[in-house]
């Protein structure tokens, strides 16, 4: 009797630790490694002509082209 | 040349649709398929928000990291940007993404999903620039020709910003103080957030 006891309760034990073996089971993402045709830099081409700089100088122009705080400068009158 | 970014002031978004006609035309995107759009939140009620919403070529881009055949890349603008001859339309780019920016065109009979179809930044993709494959298959590429992409430079509120983060940021900044309301950048913490993510670079590749 105490026998079957034992083997009962230590079921329940090992029954009731099973929980906490639970592995996680949140997906970490792992960046791949891009599998497709090479690009060029945007400044590689005809107009011009491997000049980042120039690229550079051309983007800033157009992005200081939307703060219309800069374009529009109340007069000092 | 910092990161490029897109930046949709809620203060001053009239919910006209240039960005979306401009984008449409800019690109000849077909019909069915959206690159950018806007939308509105309380659409009706007093105080309603608009803000125009397309691909935000976040820092840590989940888009690249679920796609099975690795068909995104970076460039060194920070821009997002796939290849559809590798991309086989599975839509998991779809679920991952928080803004809801990958397109599927109809491909074929019986609603097939083509490959899919999002905003380049006006980047184009990796073919060669200004060529016809180019244009067909990402549209124009406007930044290889020194230009920020056509919603931004269209916004007639200029309430889309897009292009250099540091510039832009600076731009909203003056507003925000000028005006002294309307801090909140929607989505800006999901996209750029994170720190920036950089794809193991393939052998070859100059934008990676």
């Amino acid at each position: 009797m105490r026998r079957a006891l034992f083997i009962a309760a230590g079921a329940v034990l090992a029954w009731g630790l099973a929980g906490c073996g639970e592995k996680p089971t949140a997906t970490v993402y792992k960046q791949g490694q891009y599998q497709g045709k090479p690009d060029k830099q945007p400044w590689d081409n005809d107009q011009f002509k491997g000049d980042r700089v120039a690229w550079e100088q051309q983007i800033k122009r157009r992005n200081d082209g939307q703060n219309e705080y800069a374009r529009a400068t109340p007069s000092a009158n | 040349m910092a990161r490029m970014k897109f930046l949709c002031d809620a203060e001053r978004c009239i919910e006209c649709n240039g960005c979306v006609t401009a984008c449409k035309q800019e690109h000849e995107i077909p019909w069915g398929v959206n690159r950018r759009r806007v939308v509105t939140l309380n659409d009706g009620v007093p105080g309603e928000k608009s803000i125009s919403v397309a691909c935000m070529h976040c820092s840590d881009a989940p888009c690249m990291a679920v796609c099975p055949v690795d068909c995104f890349y970076k460039t060194s603008e920070g821009v997002v940007l796939h290849d559809k001859d590798l991309c086989i339309g599975c839509g998991y780019c779809f679920y991952a993404c928080p803004f809801g920016a990958p397109q599927f065109p109809q491909d074929g009979a019986f609603g097939l999903r083509g490959k899919m179809d999002k905003c380049t930044f006006c980047a184009g993709g990796p073919e060669l620039d200004f060529s016809a494959a180019e244009f067909r298959k990402y549209g124009r590429n406007r930044l290889a020709e020194g230009k920020l992409p056509a919603c931004a430079e269209m916004c007639s509120t200029k309430a889309l910003l897009g292009g250099d983060s540091d510039v832009i940021s600076d731009i909203y900044r003056n507003r925000v103080l000028k005006r002294g309301k309307g801090s909140e950048v929607w989505g800006w913490g999901t996209a750029y957030g994170k720190p920036e993510q950089k794809p193991a670079a393939q052998p070859g590749a100059t934008k990676s």
